[in-house]
């Protein structure tokens, strides 16, 4: 540990001076670059809407304060379908995930060339938010259900490609020996030893995918790709900010119940 | 052989049924099910085909017109591989200096925030009001889909990047503070003792007890969080909040589908770079 002399007393320092002077420039630095960046922002913003941010967002909250629960009843059938996009897009997206999976674990992967191929469907899935894949799919196929439910499903396979596949790499080989030296073909190696130590991380990993998706499908109605999002469009574009406020309350509570089941289901498997 | 299997089998009899003995004997071995309790495996498999089929009536979809984008769909797929990064280049340049300078500003102030809600948060350190409050500031934050808050903070702050930082750095501080607040909770409590046991300040507590456990987590939580404010600034520009966005959904409306592809490899690469990044980061942090 470095010692600094003051007063010929020894005084113990947690870092040499150079590591010193390395974090310091290391903060300098970042300080540096959040300001050069603030910078960038501040150029491209117009200052004169905050001056009445305040009153602004005093009027919004005051529009929406009662909410408008006249329309509830009318929202029963889009929040039906909102769930529907929801489930039925992370079957989907499970679906093909699943043998992705299997393609980018390295233990399993039949070829290092169909791994790769895996990883960058994976990767690429990842990246782009659904609402980027529901725009996409509402220029091509038209606005409704099925762009939301693609969207979705689109979405779901690389976080649940991802993680199963982290999930097959962390397997025990010993089950794995064990089968193969029983005589068992690749397939059957997969189904009796692999396949039953994922099983509970695969339940688990799907369920909270479906968790993400409700909260997703609830936003992917403001690019058409229906679900309660048209509704709460709609609302917005008419200033009926009391309608909004209502929405809200309603996915608000559909989300909470979906993370409690989520949190249900994954507390019993794992 | 069987009466030595018999007496084993009566020690765990939960694990050996004597059905499954039975079978396994006649070489029709099974193993056991993912769900133990045979009403609740049949109910859910019942449940499902139920939701299935509700489903299936309840949904209503223009097959005619999904035929019609199939060619549509083939074009973007094919326009992957003639990308144009150049046509709209000046656009793309501008939308993604905005997205990525809105990324690190939003996520250095949602970090900064979220520190203070995080450990306002932690129930083994909080006091129960700071507790409530902090945990549904958290749930508002995790609930509302980044896009959402960023309609109403265009219509507050009006339109740009700032009303995109302010949504990003909102989200943010759910997403960290929640974690931050699970991983405190999870901290070992004996470093807390000991360091409330010399008589420190509570800020000397947090910093010499709690931080030192909860760093390595909170970096590398960090830089996924940049990773995820990158991707969703890519969204938010569609209601107006700045950032490449905006420059993608006018792309795809236009039918350019080279340009929106060229944005989108962008995308993905940075993803990918980001990536790998925080991989060296964490290992060197750990």
């Amino acid at each position: 540990m470095p010692v600094k002399y003051t007063d010929n007393q020894p005084i113990w320092m947690q870092r040499t001076p150079r590591q010193q002077y390395a974090i310091w420039l290391g903060w300098f630095l970042g300080v540096m670059l959040f300001l050069l960046c603030f910078k960038v922002i501040s150029d491209n913003t117009i200052w004169e809407f905050l001056t009445d941010a305040h009153v602004q967002a005093a009027s919004l909250i005051g529009r929406m304060v009662p909410p408008d629960w006249s329309i509830t009843g009318s929202l029963m059938l889009p929040l039906w379908d909102t769930i529907n996009i929801a489930t039925v897009g992370t079957i989907l997206g499970t679906i093909i995930a699943f043998p992705l999976a299997f393609l980018a674990a390295r233990n399993t992967t039949p070829h290092p060339a169909l791994r790769a191929f895996a990883l960058g469907v994976i990767v690429s899935s990842r990246s782009i938010n659904a609402l980027i894949w529901a725009i996409l799919l509402v220029t091509m196929i038209g606005p409704g259900l099925l762009a939301g439910m693609i969207a979705i499903a689109l979405r779901s396979i690389g976080f649940v490609g991802k993680l199963l596949y982290e999930a097959i790499e962390e397997i025990q080989p010993t089950p794995v020996e064990a089968i193969t030296s029983t005589g068992a073909g690749n397939m059957q190696v997969l189904a009796w030893s692999v396949l039953p130590q994922i099983m509970p991380a695969f339940a688990g990993i799907t369920v909270y995918r479906w968790d993400i998706n409700i909260r997703e499908s609830t936003t992917l109605g403001l690019v058409g790709a229906g679900g309660i999002g048209l509704q709460m469009n709609a609302a917005i574009n008419n200033l009926a900010w009391g309608q909004v406020a209502t929405v809200f309350v309603l996915i608000f509570s559909t989300v909470i119940v979906s993370e409690w089941v989520s949190a249900k289901v994954r507390h019993a498997v794992i | 052989m069987s009466s030595s299997l018999d007496t084993s089998a009566s020690a765990s009899a939960a694990q050996l049924d004597p059905a499954r003995i039975a079978a396994a004997k006649k070489g029709s071995w099974r193993p056991l099910p993912l769900i133990s309790s045979r009403k609740l495996r049949w109910g859910l498999n019942l449940a499902a085909l139920t939701y299935i089929v509700l489903v299936y009536y309840s949904v209503d979809i223009n097959w005619a017109r999904v035929a019609q984008g199939f060619d549509r769909g083939l074009n973007f797929v094919g326009s992957f591989f003639t990308p144009d990064f150049v046509t709209r280049g000046g656009e793309i340049a501008v939308g993604l200096r905005e997205s990525l300078t809105m990324t690190f500003v939003a996520t250095v102030i949602g970090i900064a925030l979220a520190i203070p809600v995080g450990l306002g948060a932690a129930r083994n350190i909080a006091p129960r009001p700071v507790y409530f409050f902090c945990r549904t500031l958290i749930a508002l934050s995790r609930t509302f889909q980044e896009i959402i808050i960023a309609i109403l903070f265009v219509a507050m702050f009006g339109f740009g990047p700032l009303a995109g930082v302010f949504t990003l750095a909102f989200a943010t501080i759910g997403f960290m503070a929640k974690l931050l607040a699970e991983d405190i909770e999870d901290a070992q409590n004996e470093p807390m003792e000991a360091i409330r046991a010399t008589g420190a300040s509570w800020l000397q507590w947090i910093n010499y007890a709690v931080q030192p456990q909860v760093m390595p987590r909170l970096i590398g939580l960090s830089l996924y969080r940049l990773d995820i404010n990158f991707r969703e600034s890519a969204v938010i520009g569609i209601v107006g909040a700045g950032g490449i966005g905006a420059t993608l959904n006018t792309s795809i409306n236009r039918y350019d589908y080279d340009t929106s592809a060229a944005v989108l490899l962008i995308i993905i690469a940075i993803v990918l770079m980001s990536e790998y990044l925080s991989g060296y980061v964490r290992k060197w942090t750990a």
